[in-house]
């Protein structure tokens, strides 16, 4: 019986947050507005107000920061559980890190480390009911990728200087063909930012419109009355299923992001092996 | 033509990129599970590729799905 109720509970509060559009239909967009928290003049042109993106951006940090600081406090040889977390997570990207860049690579460890944890983190917090996730903002994703792209390409120039362009250029073609070739290479050099951008983005997006539609079709079942509110046990249950899959997503994303990154950390690195 | 008569065709239209995203992920994991079914020593080392493969085939799916709800939401 309690289960019952607490199932109808849930779907009232469902019912109750403004997911439904004025005109009775489904309106999953509406959680992805950006709105002003604290306004700040504008310098430079620059908005630079604190939006409800910021908010929850400082959240997630602040929660990283808060997680990681239980988990090193302690420092014991037979680490306790939240010591474990930490550890399983830092031996688990410093081995990415390790493999997919090389030795010379242990020096972007922080750096991969900090993006994979932040984007992480602002991904699990978005998937807390009636949160904000911010890396389902453009601005926010894009923002990440320009930061890694921009560290790739810094470290490329640093390492190899000018001869870093001799890596579009393929040995032993034809001139004519390999110039097509480094057209080719260039431009899919260049799109790296977009669809790094891209697919975070996407994937946060669609993943909690998903949720959002299955949501609603709850309220609006529940809503209809007669067999049709039992019906709603449906969705409900596919709602939760979702879930389940967007967390899988939250994490599999992060690590993507990390992995790319290393990806493309290597290929400047080594620009020989090819 | 009614203009958002067309805008929600487009985006539907749209949404058929994701059937090249959805061959391209069956196929990067049909040939992981094949080929790791015949050497499961060398499955473990493989699946930071695996996840690097899917990824990049479902970001054309992701580029579709931005395509649709742009003109669904943005046009």
């Amino acid at each position: 019986m309690g289960v019952v109720s607490g199932y109808f509970g849930l779907a009232g509060a469902a019912l109750s947050r403004p997911q439904i559009a004025e005109g009775g239909g489904i309106d999953p967009i509406h959680q992805f507005a950006v709105h002003k928290v604290i306004g700040l003049p504008k310098i430079f042109g620059a908005d630079l107000s604190i939006s409800n993106a910021t908010v929850y951006m400082i959240l997630s940090a602040a929660a990283l920061i808060g997680f990681f600081w239980a988990a090193g406090r302690a420092k014991a040889l037979v680490p306790d559980r939240l010591q474990s977390l930490g550890e399983l997570a830092t031996d688990g990207v410093r081995g990415l890190v390790q493999s997919m860049v090389g030795e010379s690579g242990a020096r972007f460890f922080p750096f991969v480390f900090t993006l994979f944890s932040f984007i992480l983190a602002m991904n699990f917090v978005g998937l807390i009911p009636g949160a904000f996730t911010a890396t389902s903002q453009l601005a926010v994703t894009a923002t990440l990728a320009l930061v890694s792209f921009l560290t790739v390409l810094v470290v490329a120039f640093r390492v190899n200087g000018l001869r870093f362009f001799t890596k579009f250029y393929p040995k032993g073609v034809f001139w004519a063909l390999a110039l097509i070739v480094m057209v080719i290479e260039l431009v899919s050099f260049l799109m790296r930012p977009l669809t790094l951008a891209l697919r975070l983005f996407g994937n946060m997006l669609g993943g909690h419109i998903v949720l959002k539609v299955f949501a609603s079709f709850v309220a609006l079942l529940l809503g209809a009355g007669g067999v049709l509110s039992v019906l709603s046990i449906a969705p409900f249950l596919g709602a939760v299923a979702l879930t389940a899959l967007e967390v899988l997503v939250a994490g599999l994303q992060a690590f993507v992001f990390a992995v790319l990154t290393c990806v493309y950390l290597n290929d400047v690195l080594h620009i020989d092996h090819h | 033509m009614d203009a958002e008569a067309a805008k929600l065709i487009g985006a539907g239209l749209a949404t058929l990129g994701m059937i090249g995203a959805g061959i391209g992920v069956g196929t990067i994991f049909g040939q992981y599970l094949s080929g790791a079914l015949r050497n499961p020593a060398a499955a473990a080392s493989q699946t930071g590729n695996l996840f690097v493969g899917a990824a990049l085939a479902e970001a054309l799916g992701i580029l579709a799905f931005v395509i649709a709800i742009l003109l669904l939401f943005a046009v």
